[in-house]
């Protein structure tokens, strides 16, 4: 940098005000999460149910969240399905398991159709994962029967041999709480999951009586049913 | 004895980060070998909720990352910011706040993880009562820097401090809004942002959290740790201003690289991997600026144990940052994203680069702050080889798993069914999954070495009376 350029000058100016330094670093370090951040919020490419409105449950006024049958589109978790979730991340799962299939032959026929982003809009936070020690769990609903999914989350080695994952022997010991969930349902339809005040009302009857291996059960069973996509439709390009 | 010194600086402070940094290394590594004998031999996991991988993990990274990491940090920037601009810091009781609340916020991480309070972001698992005490501790810390260097005593700032203070603005930035989230409870939130969008904030978050946590401020520790250790100056000035702007400029758009062929927009996966592959120039430029400091001065390997460890640093960080690119080119992330390939990146980094930097720069501050030599010169030799085989060991196991397993997934036969079923690769991976545990245990054999030498170092300097004859000897004030 020669000293009489005008970037000389600026590069003097941060090497001699510590003030002009941190402005200096503010500006250029926002640029990258800008450009790549923001567009996704506004640019309607970024959703497929924005082309194909079929993907989300489009739910008619009075239907409650029971009233959903697998195929109708996204919709919000069930008060079981989403305390199942909440056990999903408080033990870590997402650390093993993936849920985002890619649009690969072998993962299309390993785990089925490819992850859409509209597939997880209701996610909060969102559960792709970075690692597959375990399968991919995206489309996991419906292909195990919920007998095997509680011998497999009690001891894992006792229906797969090779398996490394921890046992979960606790879940069927601890219940869920109503009340708790009616909270995180309010706090999600706070930030946009469109809950009913109807849903987190139920909520409570919905998770009397059942313990976390339920609440799990039922969530393993419901991810990648909710929403039926079509081979024949190009999602993305 | 640098009698002068300890009087005029502030070194109090930096000697207990410098010390803790230590103890964390081991806790963080122990952690880590436990984590990876439960994936080798999964009956570790014992039943119990509290030892098992999956809240465990969570533990070992930020033990490694925030615990050890943020120590070396904040041990090696209050010292260098000091030393380069002559100056004590500016708040002496801020800066014991900082050291306070960062430990503070360490237990309560250690208590936190294994009960399973987790906001499940990956690098970024506390809970919102503690983020707020992250955002409240780390810009106590920003504060103090910046002000040091405003009444600094001499008339540049020097390069180690720009990137500390870069380091220090895009935490910032990253931390506050990856953490937004709505409290449901004491401990439990759910992230504001959903699904692709939340999937993006994380990785610009996961990547920088590498990008500046564990590498300009590390970058920092190197421009300022090489040039004192080898008695020589920095390699080429030119070549900081461009490694400096361009890392500051570029690695922020990194992040979209982990999601290559996701449900993310193709243009920003795309982008995110243009740039990375761009990196490689600064980052090399910055390797090359480490080592060619050394010029003249090669000789010193022979018989520099601690310059070692700096050297060795530098040939990971150049390895690191370019096998990092090539990952994040579409057809290699086709076959390395979810495997252990990516595992074995990052300990190429964390082990081979970040640690063995901040290994360096800790025994050199050693020396400084307790006024007396190393207790065993022979141990930091035999850490040094301890250190660089089991990071040798460790990702030679994780690049061999992570390939076998990117090829077993995608493998078919010749009636063009898949070759594998998905429990075939798991158990194809034991051997290396065994190998890596072993290869982190010799790392974790050397940080447990060093441990020990530092505290007999303290209990030496105690004995002998060096640090107190250099807080009260006679110093020509100037």
């Amino acid at each position: 940098m020669s000293s009489n350029s005008e970037s000389g000058k600026l590069q003097t100016l941060t090497e001699k005000n510590v003030f002009a330094l941190f402005v200096g670093l503010l500006l250029v370090l926002s640029v990258g999460g800008l450009v790549e951040i923001v567009p996704l919020f506004y640019l309607k490419s970024t959703m497929e149910h924005n082309q194909f409105p079929e993907l989300l449950w489009q739910r008619k006024e009075g239907q409650t969240l029971a009233d959903h049958k697998p195929g109708d589109g996204m919709r919000p978790y069930t008060a079981l399905e989403l305390a199942g979730r909440d056990v999903y991340q408080r033990e870590g799962c997402y650390l093993c398991h993936s849920q985002m299939i890619r649009p690969f032959r072998d993962e299309k026929e390993r785990y089925g159709h490819y992850s859409l982003a509209s597939e997880s809009i209701y996610d909060h936070p969102f559960q792709w994962g970075s690692k597959r020690t375990g399968p991919d769990m995206a489309r996991l609903g419906g292909k195990y029967s919920d007998d095997w999914h509680r011998k497999h989350l009690r001891a894992p080695r006792s229906v797969v041999p090779e398996s490394v994952m921890p046992n979960y022997p606790w879940l069927k010991d601890s219940p869920v709480d109503g009340e708790t969930m009616q909270a995180h349902m309010t706090g999600l339809q706070t930030i946009g999951v469109p809950y009913t005040d109807a849903d987190i009302a139920a909520a409570a009857d919905e998770v009397k009586g059942k313990n976390e291996e339920d609440a799990m059960v039922a969530y393993l069973q419901v991810l990648g049913t909710m929403t039926k996509l079509d081979e024949d439709k190009a999602y993305r390009e | 004895m640098d009698a002068a010194a300890e009087q005029k600086y502030d070194y109090g402070v930096v000697r207990w980060f410098t010390v803790m940094a230590v103890v964390y290394l081991v806790v963080g590594a122990l952690v880590g070998v436990y984590i990876a004998s439960e994936l080798a031999w999964p009956f570790l996991n014992f039943d119990s909720p509290y030892l098992s991988f999956g809240r465990l993990r969570p533990l070992h990274t930020n033990a490694v990352i925030f615990a050890f990491g943020g120590c070396v940090l904040m041990a090696t920037s209050f010292y260098s910011v000091q030393r380069t601009c002559a100056t004590r810091l500016w708040s002496s009781k801020m800066a014991w706040f900082t050291f306070v609340g960062w430990n503070l916020i360490i237990v309560s991480a250690v208590i936190t993880l294994p009960l399973g309070l987790t906001s499940a972001k990956e690098y970024a698992e506390l809970e919102w009562p503690i983020d707020i005490a992250i955002a409240v501790v780390w810009l106590t810390y920003m504060f103090n820097f910046i002000m040091t260097i405003a009444q600094r005593k001499t008339s540049h700032i020097y390069v180690s401090n720009w990137f500390f203070l870069g380091m220090m603005v895009m935490i910032t930035y990253l931390h506050v809004v990856n953490s937004l989230a709505i409290p449901v409870g004491m401990f439990k939130s759910y992230s504001i942002f959903s699904g692709v969008q939340d999937a993006m904030i994380q990785w610009w978050w996961g990547h920088n959290a590498v990008g500046f946590y564990l590498t300009a401020g590390f970058l920092g520790i190197m421009y300022y740790f090489v040039p004192k250790q080898a008695g020589r100056p920095v390699y080429s000035y030119r070549l900081s201003v461009i490694h400096f702007w361009g890392l500051m400029f570029g690695y922020v758009w990194l992040g979209a690289h982990h999601l290559q062929y996701t449900a993310l927009p193709d243009w920003t996966g795309s982008l995110g991997a243009a740039i990375s592959l761009a990196m490689i120039i600064p980052s090399w430029g910055g390797a090359v600026n480490g080592m060619m400091t050394l010029s003249g001065a090669w000789d010193k390997l022979r018989t520099d144990y601690v310059l070692r460890f700096l050297i060795m640093s530098l040939a990971f960080y150049a390895m690191s940052t370019f096998e990092g690119p090539v990952m994040s080119i579409k057809t290699v992330n086709a076959l390395s994203h979810y495997t252990d390939w990516t595992i074995g990146h990052v300990h190429s980094g964390a082990l081979g680069w970040v640690a063995m930097v901040a290994i360096g720069a800790i025994y050199h501050l050693m020396t400084r702050l307790f006024h007396t030599e190393l207790w065993s010169i022979k141990l930091v030799n035999a850490h040094f080889w301890t250190a660089t085989i089991g990071t040798v060991v460790y990702i030679v196991a994780m690049w061999v798993s992570g390939i076998m397993q990117g090829l077993m997934w995608r493998a078919y036969d010749e009636y063009g069914t898949l070759a594998y079923t998905f429990a075939e690769s798991v158990e194809a991976m034991h051997p290396y999954y065994a190998m890596r545990a072993v290869g982190g245990g010799i790392f974790l054999l050397g940080a447990v070495l060093m441990l020990f030498n530092i505290l007999m170092t303290v209990k030496k300097a105690s004995s002998e009376g060096s640090l107190q004859r250099a807080r009260t000897a006679a110093v020509a004030t100037a």
